[in-house]
């Protein structure tokens, strides 16, 4: 069957398989490898990316759900060179060791935070309670989703100073 | 990763064009709804559909709202809406309480009511939530619209009533109390529930409790526990067990004996032991047999205590 | 958090911190890549024509193959090939050397031996119809009782796992021991307090979020073999597969890219590896395999699997003498545990732990069952977390039994800083410590006296909080090749160092990041040696075409191995420099002073030649003198005179609910020595990960068998791992006492945490039950089981729960 998504605010047409899971045709069909999977049974979360503005394990959605649909993935923050507070959160508190959760963890911490823009320790725990890492122990998750919660505007036109 | 075998796909543009495609398609096509209960399956090629057919687009099957003294929250209303409907909790916390230890909040972005209810998991907890709130299921099909007690949607493990052609539309729940002295037509009054206002004289609490191996995990034992209260009388309970092989994922006779006692802690104790007896754990990885009987003794009654809590907080407020 | 309590540097060797210093929390250079999704991991990898592999399994754990069936799958129109154990054997390939001597099927000929086991291997055009096409193939199996519980694996009339063996008769591997068992049954016999207790360290699994996987792809015309692959120890393998495939070495390049996770999963070679290349041999074309999560849980190295006897032996007064350990080893079907050869049970001889004991003896006996093979994995440092759950847990039933306070009984009994370096019973020779000021950071760090006084009020209303602590020695870093190679490869590392005419370095090393930094650190280090920026010091790494060989990153041994390599290099190139500065300045080189980044004249520091200046000197046509090639590089090849042994104190609180067993970690204090630390950050993100291991394996983590030998952990749903709900916000400490044979004093961690944490949960949990009478339980103490050890009868966590 054919398929159109809108990836990152472009527009995909793509002949596809009912069956095909949304991570893979992102990852195989369109290339855009920066959404993992880890897992056989929608645990790991390491392929989270928004459906619609919304945060969703994309290993557990058809590609075909998502025909005539709106997804965005980590290569979607960046914009104009610019890195997004939350990807900069991550590079400053060491946020990630090996990478491979990194961008479900941002994608989700994104959509955290544009709905609470301070959320607390334990919010920002509950909020990534569905993906794992095996590297980090999450502390230092916690504490770069707080740094780009604290530094919103970071990166923005005005240059705001970045506070630790 | 594991991936599904072929299959077909067609996208429903209404709740008439589903019944449609069921009705075309055959036995062997699926209802997909948000997926996370179905596509799990098919992935491990436990389920094997030929057909399915997306009903995603069906806004008019997603909604949360108070008719006629009954809460009605539409099938494909997402676990998160709920989790998130002010209006849900306010009436019963137990679907806070519930919604907050089902799946993960990514999950419960994309799952759906309906679909978790309709995959039919012993161990689900919204059947034993919506049991101890003796919902009502509206299930619609090509004659029509038929209403199933929660108690009796579930015939088996991964069994429901809800036949090839049909699709699970609504769930309702009745405010207040159904049965005994303060049941509905008895100083209920109908209109729009205010937050903390007891209805018609009934005061009203609810929760949930369980016990996982980990958070996100199936229950290794849960309870839901309702309490419509007349003074310091129990007039209503609900009691609902969820993966401790309770039948219909209630404890009929615990109930039984709440109903027109005082609500004290030896009575939740003695419901607690009640609801034990009456249901048939299994072993496996999750705990062996006889912890899992302790649980639903020991959760059953935590879940009543917390449940009067808010009950009195209710009448308070 | 982190509250530093550092002793004052070790000699000249130790580099001096703070302005100027390259050491430090400095920013991950790997980051930029993975912040934007743009890490390059195997499965990211797609090349023109590539085909893609999956791998048929067993259900059975032991049965014999009477026939197959390919047919149909050969018939899929999408199907380029079907490799069976029939075809690999005539090749030569059927069968595969282990990392411990032993073989292990590739694909399954007469018998599968384990649920999971690789019978056929299917390469077709996508991955979805490669997975259509498993379904067609056809096994005739005929069951075989499977031999399930370890226990009883030596019983006679057991069925015999290893018929393939000629003469096997048995499911023994090995029998091993260390230490002096006269002298410690001597100790025993005379000793006031004698303590046993029976323990299991369970089957787990390391579990990296990135499973594994490799594409394979043999060039025809110039018989290159090209293989991307998530690999710990890319030069390792590419050996093996030389040695296994037949391949000439110099034509095989192995690639490790990016790696999600290691954890000594990623060491050994699996079929699925074999099978990959066999089928780029076969079909002529690129062949991407990756397992999916079940097979990696099912069939990769799992960890541990130790069944422990302890003995403790002390003074009434609490004066410990003796440990004696009994040990039988769960090894799987196949043995292929992944260790240093000569020390077939790992380090598991350094049981005797912090403390100083007079005697100590350990006998390990390995056997076969019908399960996966693996045991050594999972940040064990070689079954050093097997030894230190051991010896941790058997003190704390010594306190129990002194009813004495289990830090006080710890304090009395650490060794001292003055006994260092330490040569205990079972012949460590441990290299510095300072073990007491450690455990009183971390005490002071907890608040101990307030926790024990706020159990005690909570005991009175009911309440059940427990305090668990953990002292660890993990000896890390293998290590010196004289007694320590795999496969008959020395453990020693090469590192390869090149300053550019422009005064940028690039220095390619033998160690394979899965996230610990290298790229940041080992620029780090050579940026110190050579008064470079970070940012001149180009790291790389695993790609065997152009680094040199080594032994890989495991057992923590990338900061003491390859890290000595870096800094030895570095300094070589710092000598040669200092010969070509002599040249510039025309000075003798003795006249020539290191300081701020240059080489100075003495007495007139002014006059000096920075590395980027001498190396732009050394490309030039400037007069050489004898001993100096011209350019600026070096290489090593570091032999590390002997292990490392960072430390730790740990405290684990907990809060029981005894009426569900639901236990919830409230703090976990770390404090860690791992010597001199090259970036804190990374450090502490290392300690981190570890910590949340501990939480996961005392807690939930666990893969039993049913009796019929079905694994019963081969998914995420069954197979339990920590989220951030289960963890808590982690309290570090650090001391640094430098280890005085490493360049610059650096020990490792990036295992200690997942030693040392899981018995400090452990004590926590069984510390809060105290008062119910349990005196043991294992883990994983989930709530069944700990609410089953209450009532008396704690759950067997190896087998199906009944």
């Amino acid at each position: 069957m054919q398929i159109t998504v809108t990836v990152n605010g472009t527009a995909y047409k793509r002949e596809v398989e009912p069956r095909l899971l949304l991570i893979h045709f992102l990852r195989d069909d369109l290339r855009l490898t920066g959404s993992h999977w880890g897992c056989d049974t929608s645990n790991c979360g390491a392929c989270v990316v928004w459906l619609d503005d919304t945060p969703v394990k994309s290993c557990t959605v058809l590609a075909a759900m998502a025909d005539g649909h709106r997804v965005r993935t980590v290569e979607g923050l960046e914009q104009g060179g610019q890195l997004d507070p939350v990807q900069e959160g991550f590079a400053q508190c060491h946020g990630l060791q090996c990478g491979f959760c990194t961008p479900g963890m941002i994608m989700t911490a994104r959509w955290l935070l544009d709905h609470h823009p301070d959320p607390s320790v334990q919010e920002i725990r509950e909020a990534i309670s569905g993906q794992i890492c095996r590297c980090t122990g999450y502390e230092n998750i916690v504490r770069s989703i707080q740094w780009a919660a604290k530094n919103a505007d970071w990166g923005q036109a005005d240059g705001a100073e970045a506070t630790a | 990763m594991q991936v599904p075998a072929h299959v077909e796909y067609e996208r429903a543009t209404s709740v008439e064009h589903a019944l449609e495609l069921l009705a075309r398609f055959g036995p062997e096509a699926r209802v997909l709804a948000g997926g996370h209960s179905l596509i799990p399956m098919m992935k491990l090629r436990l389920a094997q559909p030929e057909t399915l057919v997306d009903i995603n687009g069906l806004d008019e099957l997603s909604y949360l709202n108070v008719t006629g003294g009954e809460l009605r929250i539409g099938a494909l209303t997402r676990h998160a809406q709920l989790l998130d409907s002010a209006v849900a909790g306010e009436l019963f916390a137990i679907l806070h309480d519930a919604e907050k230890v089902i799946a993960d909040p990514i999950v419960r972005n994309w799952g759906t009511i309906g679909g978790s209810l309709c995959q039919a998991d012993p161990s689900e907890d919204l059947s034993a939530t919506f049991a101890a709130l003796k919902a009502t299921m509206m299930i619609r099909g090509p004659q029509g619209i038929r209403a199933v007690p929660a108690r009796d949607f579930h015939t088996a493990p991964y069994e429901t009533v809800v036949a090839p052609g049909e699709i699970l539309t609504e769930i309702r729940i009745a405010i207040g109390a159904t049965r005994g002295e303060g049941a509905r037509g008895e100083g209920a009054r109908g209109g729009q529930a205010r937050g903390g206002q007891p209805r018609g004289g009934q005061p009203r609490g609810s929760a949930y409790e369980k016990v996982g191996r980990r958070v996100g995990d199936w229950p290794v034992g849960a309870a839901g526990a309702v309490l419509w209260l007349r003074g310091d009388t129990i007039a209503e309970a609900g009691i609902g067990l969820s993966a401790v092989g309770a039948r219909h994922f209630a404890a009929a006779e615990a109930e039984e004996f709440l109903r027109g006692t005082a609500a004290t802690p030896e009575a939740f104790d003695r419901a607690g032991q009640i609801a034990a007896e009456h249901c048939r754990p299994t072993s496996d990885q999750r705990g062996p047999a006889d912890y899992k009987r302790h649980l639903a003794r020991e959760l059953t009654t935590r879940a009543l205590r917390r449940a009067l809590l808010r009950a009195t907080a209710d009448l308070a407020a | 958090m982190t509250a530093a309590g550092t002793s004052g540097a070790a000699g000249s060797a130790a580099p001096a911190a703070g302005a100027g210093s390259a050491y430090g929390p400095l920013r991950r250079k790997e980051d930029a890549r993975f912040v934007r999704g743009r890490g390059q991991f195997v499965d990211d990898i797609q090349l023109p024509g590539m085909l893609h592999g999956a791998v048929l399994r067993s259900p059975l754990a032991h049965a014999r193959i009477l026939s197959m069936d390919i047919a149909s799958a050969l018939a899929h129109p999408k199907v380029e090939a079907v490799i069976t154990g029939e075809m690999l054997a005539g090749r030569g390939l059927a069968w595969m050397p282990t990392l411990s001597q032993d073989v292990q099927a590739v694909l399954a000929t007469d018998k599968v031996r384990f649920q999971g086991q690789e019978v056929a291997f299917v390469v077709a055009q996508d991955r979805y119809s490669a997975r259509d096409a498993l379904e067609l193939i056809n096994v005739d199996y005929e069951p075989l009782p499977p031999v399930i519980d370890a226990k009883r694996a030596l019983d006679p009339g057991t069925p015999v796992v290893r018929d393939d063996l000629p003469g096997k008769t048995d499911n023994h591997i090995f029998d091993w021991e260390a230490g002096d068992e006269a002298a410690t049954a001597a100790v025993f016999a005379a000793a006031d307090v004698v303590v046993t207790q029976d323990m299991l360290y369970p089957r787990s699994h390391p579990a990296p979020l990135e499973t594994c996987g490799m594409v394979a792809d043999l060039e025809a015309v110039s018989g290159k073999l090209t293989l991307w692959s998530t690999s710990q120890a890319p030069h390792a393998h590419r050996t093996l597969y030389a040695l296994i495939a037949g391949v000439p070495e110099h034509k095989i390049r192995v690639i490790s890219p990016d790696v999600g996770g290691g954890f000594g999963n990623k060491v050994p070679v699996y079929p699925g590896y074999i099978c990959a290349i066999v089928g780029s041999m076969v079909t002529g074309r690129p062949v991407k395999w990756m397992e999916d999560r079940s097979e990696n849980l099912m069939s990769t190295s799992f960890a541990r699997d130790y069944h422990m006897h302890g003995e403790i032996a002390a003074t009434s007064g609490g004066r410990i003498l003796a440990l004696r350990a009994r040990v039988l080893g769960d090894h799987g079907a196949f043995n292929a545990t992944a260790q240093p050869t000569k020390f077939p049970a790992g380090f598991f001889h350094i049981f005797t732990g912090s403390y100083d004991l007079q005697a100590a003896h350990c006998q390990v006996t390995a056997v076969h069952t019908n399960k996966a093979p693996g045991g050594v994995a999972y940040a064990c440092s070689f079954r050093i977390t097997e030894a230190v759950y051991l010896v941790e847990r058997m003190v704390d039933q010594l306190a129990r039994e002194l009813q004495m306070d289990p830090a006080e009984l710890r304090m009395k009994n650490l060794l001292r800083p003055e006994q260092f370096p330490y040569t205990g019973p079972t012949g460590w020779e441990y290299d510095s410590g300072n073990y007491p000021r450690a455990l009183t950071l971390a005490m002071e760090m907890a608040g101990y006296e307030q926790l024990r006084a706020e159990q005690a009020e909570k005991r009175q209303r009911g309440e059940y909080m427990g305090i668990g602590l953990s002292f660890f020695t993990e000896g890390v870093g293998a290590g010196p090749r004289a007694h320590m190679d795999i496969l008959g490869l020395g453990m020693a590392d090469g590192a390869d160092l090149r300053v550019y005419p422009t005064g940028k370095a690039v220095l390619a090393i033998s160690v394979q990041t899965q996230g610990q930094g290298h790229e940041t650190t080992f620029a780090q280090i050579v940026a110190q040696e050579l008064g470079l920026s970070p940012d001149d010091v180009e790291v790389v790494h695993g790609d065997t075409d152009r680094t040199p060989f080594g032994l890989g990153t495991y057992g923590s041994r990338s900061t003491p191995v390859s890290g000595a390599a870096a800094v030895i290099v570095a300094r070589k190139v710092r000598a040669r420099a200092r010969i070509v500065a002599s040249a510039m300045m025309e000075v003798s080189p003795d006249d020539l002073d290191w300081a701020d980044g240059a080489w100075r004249v003495r007495g007139d520091p002014e006059q000096s030649a920075s590395i980027a200046q001498i190396a732009m000197a050394a490309h030039g046509s400037l007069e050489l003198p004898d001993g100096v090639e011209g350019h600026l590089d070096a290489e090593t090849v570091y032999n590390p005179p002997n292990l490392t042994f960072p430390f730790g104190a740990y405290i684990c609180v907990t809060d029981v609910d005894p009426g569900t067993g639901v236990v919830k970690v409230r703090r976990f204090i770390a404090v860690d020595d791992c010597g001199v630390r090259i970036n804190p950050m990374i450090v502490e993100g290392q300690v981190h990960g570890g910590l949340a291991d501990g939480v996961g394996m005392a807690l939930m983590q666990v893969i039993a068998f049913d009796e019929s030998g079905n694994c019963l952990g081969g998914s995420f749903m069954d197979y339990l791992l920590p989220t951030s709900l289960e963890c808590p916000s982690w309290e570090l400490g650090a001391t640094v006492t430098p280890s005085p044979h490493h360049p610059i004093g650096a020990k490792g961690v990036g295992e200690s945490a997942t030693v040392g944490s899981p018995p400090a949960v452990v004590n926590s949990v069984l510390d809060a039950l105290a008062p119910f009478g349990v005196r043991h339980a294992d883990m994983p103490l989930t709530p069944a089981n700990v609410w089953s050890a209450i009532q008396g009868r704690p759950l067997r966590t190896d087998l199906a729960v009944s």
